[in-house]
């Protein structure tokens, strides 16, 4: 299945945030968007999943999704978005139960989920009683329940510590790899970037347009070696010139409201 | 170089001396034995003000008397046939206003047409005191259980809707935008996600409107009926039965501390999670 994404402008209200914004993710393929913070990385996301509508432009699915897919397109919350009063078990049942599915398939679902990342001992546990880290585990178990063919994930990690960070990092490239997983990930950590992503998006800032687009050839389970990681430096400091500027001074600006 | 200054001088240690603390203190510590001793110490000085006849008994009945006349209205049946009748209009006036809070509460927090309709009517009608609208309820629906009842609704249903309206108003965005992503029908959105987020609003304002219904039970009673808390405690007044009416008083009271506690057994049950 492939998500198309065709942006030709985004305003809220008098602000315009996206300008001629397109992507394509192919199955299986992962897509980094970075850029200043304010740019519309968000806004993007958003409209790639359907819960904000462009001003102009459209979203397109091409092919069929597998035939166990109960929601092509999920989303990856950067705060979570759990159901604090759910348990971790029912929050990741959540997606499922306004489907028709017996009892027995939503159950083998969720157990599924839950094992897949490292929850099934903390099934009955509520979202208050877990770090940070669990908690977004929770978050990618319910995103995994409904099996999806794109996972639309807006800066996934960042409400979390470095080390949680690193760890899940991981998790989440192990899941994609092995599921083939489309994704797009929203970042503005150019490591994070550089360790997940087979093509990374880099966003101007305000309004967003796509300033470069940079492959990465290299496949990750290979990106953790010493040559491969003196190569991505050296692409992450061209990243990071390209953005530099256009950064500080997003960072500089006062809001207009 | 660093040699050298270390030979000018000699290392000679600097002077150290402790920190003072300075934390400690705010730190409010439940003290149960102290609490009821105070109770208790209190309780036993009215009753020896009495006892000595240093009050008059029918200004200020003793502890105890109090307590003989409760009994005595618990034997005779008069204090739950005036408690029943007092707990059944609590009762049905409580639900009737606040299924009907719950609705236009709820309404007005999910659509902006109802908002803009409803919140200028709820705030200006909050402030009346509802008491004061039981004489026109008594033209409207005539004598009887009704105005009551009705008195007790109206003073039920605003703060019932004001505190749902912003039980729903507080809803994370983010929860039903997740929602949302996962095509949830709205039904199941308002059903699974809006309500129980709203819930720990809409019983604080349960709390609130407990207290009112039983403000308005009494004063409602007190105007016109044969029957109930008020209309008894407006009697023994009246006939200066200042035991049966303090006896009246302590009832309420506990009904009041009773229905309190119904309600933080519920918040328990409910609001664990947070
Ligand atoms: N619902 C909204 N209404 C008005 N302005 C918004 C809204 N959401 C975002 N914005 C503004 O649009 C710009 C882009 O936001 P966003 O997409 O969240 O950026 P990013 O995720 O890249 O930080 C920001 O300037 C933000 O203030
Ligand atoms: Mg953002």
């Amino acid at each position: 299945m492939e998500l198309i994404v065709e942006v030709k402008r985004h305003a809220y209200e008098q602000l315009t945030v996206l300008e001629d914004v397109s992507l394509a993710v192919r199955a299986g393929e992962i897509v980094a968007v970075i850029g200043p913070s304010g740019c519309g990385k968000s806004t993007l996301l958003g409209i790639a999943g359907g819960i904000l509508k462009p001003s102009e432009g459209r979203v397109l699915l091409a092919g069929a999704a597998a035939a166990d897919c109960l929601n092509p397109l999920t989303y990856i919350f950067q705060d979570f978005a759990l159901l604090p009063w759910r348990s971790v078990a029912r929050n990741v049942a959540f997606p499922l139960e306004h489907h028709r599915l017996d009892a027995a398939e939503r159950a083998r679902r969720v157990a599924d989920a839950l094992q897949r990342t490292g929850l099934a001992e903390f099934a009955d546990a509520l979202p208050k009683q877990l770090s940070g880290g669990m908690r977004q585990r929770v978050g990618i178990a319910r995103a995994l329940v409904v099996r999806p063919a794109v996972l639309l994930m807006d800066e996934p990690l960042s409400a979390l510590d470095a080390q949680t960070r690193e760890l899940l990092m991981e998790d989440f490239l192990d899941l994609l790899l092995r599921e083939r997983m489309a994704a797009i990930y929203v970042t503005h950590n150019f490591a994070e970037a550089l360790r997940l992503a087979d093509r990374i998006v880099v966003l101007s800032r305000r309004p967003g347009r796509i300033k470069e687009v940079v492959d990465i050839a290299l496949p990750q389970p290979e990106r953790r070696g010493k040559a491969a990681q003196a190569e991505l430096a050296e692409l992450g400091e061209r990243l990071w010139s390209l953005i530099r500027d256009e950064a500080s001074s997003a960072e500089r600006e006062v809001a207009s409201v | 170089m660093s040699e050298a200054r270390l030979a000018e001088k000699p290392a000679e240690p600097a002077p150290r001396r402790e920190i003072v603390f300075r934390g400690g203190g705010f730190l409010p510590r439940p003290r149960p034995l102290q609490a009821w001793l105070a109770f208790a110490a209190l309780l036993a000085l009215w009753q020896a003000a009495t006892g000595f006849g240093w009050v008059d008994a029918v200004f200020l009945p003793s502890p105890l008397g109090i307590g003989h006349a409760f009994w005595g209205l618990a034997v005779s049946g008069e204090l739950w046939r005036n408690l029943s009748i007092s707990l059944l209009r609590i009762g049905s006036g409580w639900l009737i206003g606040s299924a009907l809070g719950l609705i236009l509460g709820l309404a007005m927090g999910l659509s902006s047409l109802s908002r803009a309709i409803g919140m200028p009517l709820v705030s200006s009608l909050y402030p009346i005191p509802k008491i004061a609208l039981l004489p026109l309820l008594i033209l409207w629906l005539g004598i009887g259980e009704a105005p009551k009842v009705a008195t007790i609704a109206a003073g039920v249903f605003f703060p019932t809707a004001i505190a749902t309206f912003s039980g729903v108003d507080a809803v994370p965005r983010s929860l039903i935008r997740m929602s949302q992503s996962f095509d949830l029908p709205v039904r199941s959105i308002i059903w699974k996600v809006i309500l129980p987020a709203a819930l720990p609003s809409i019983l604080a304002g349960f709390r609130i409107s407990i207290s009112t219904a039983l403000l308005l039970v009494v004063s409602a009673e007190m105007i016109g009926a044969q029957f109930g808390i008020g209309a008894f405690l407006l009697a023994a007044g009246n006939l200066m039965q200042s035991d049966r009416l303090m006896a009246g008083v302590v009832v309420l009271s506990l009904l009041g501390l009773g229905l309190g506690a119904l309600l933080g057994l519920v918040e328990k049950a409910f609001l664990k999670w947070r």
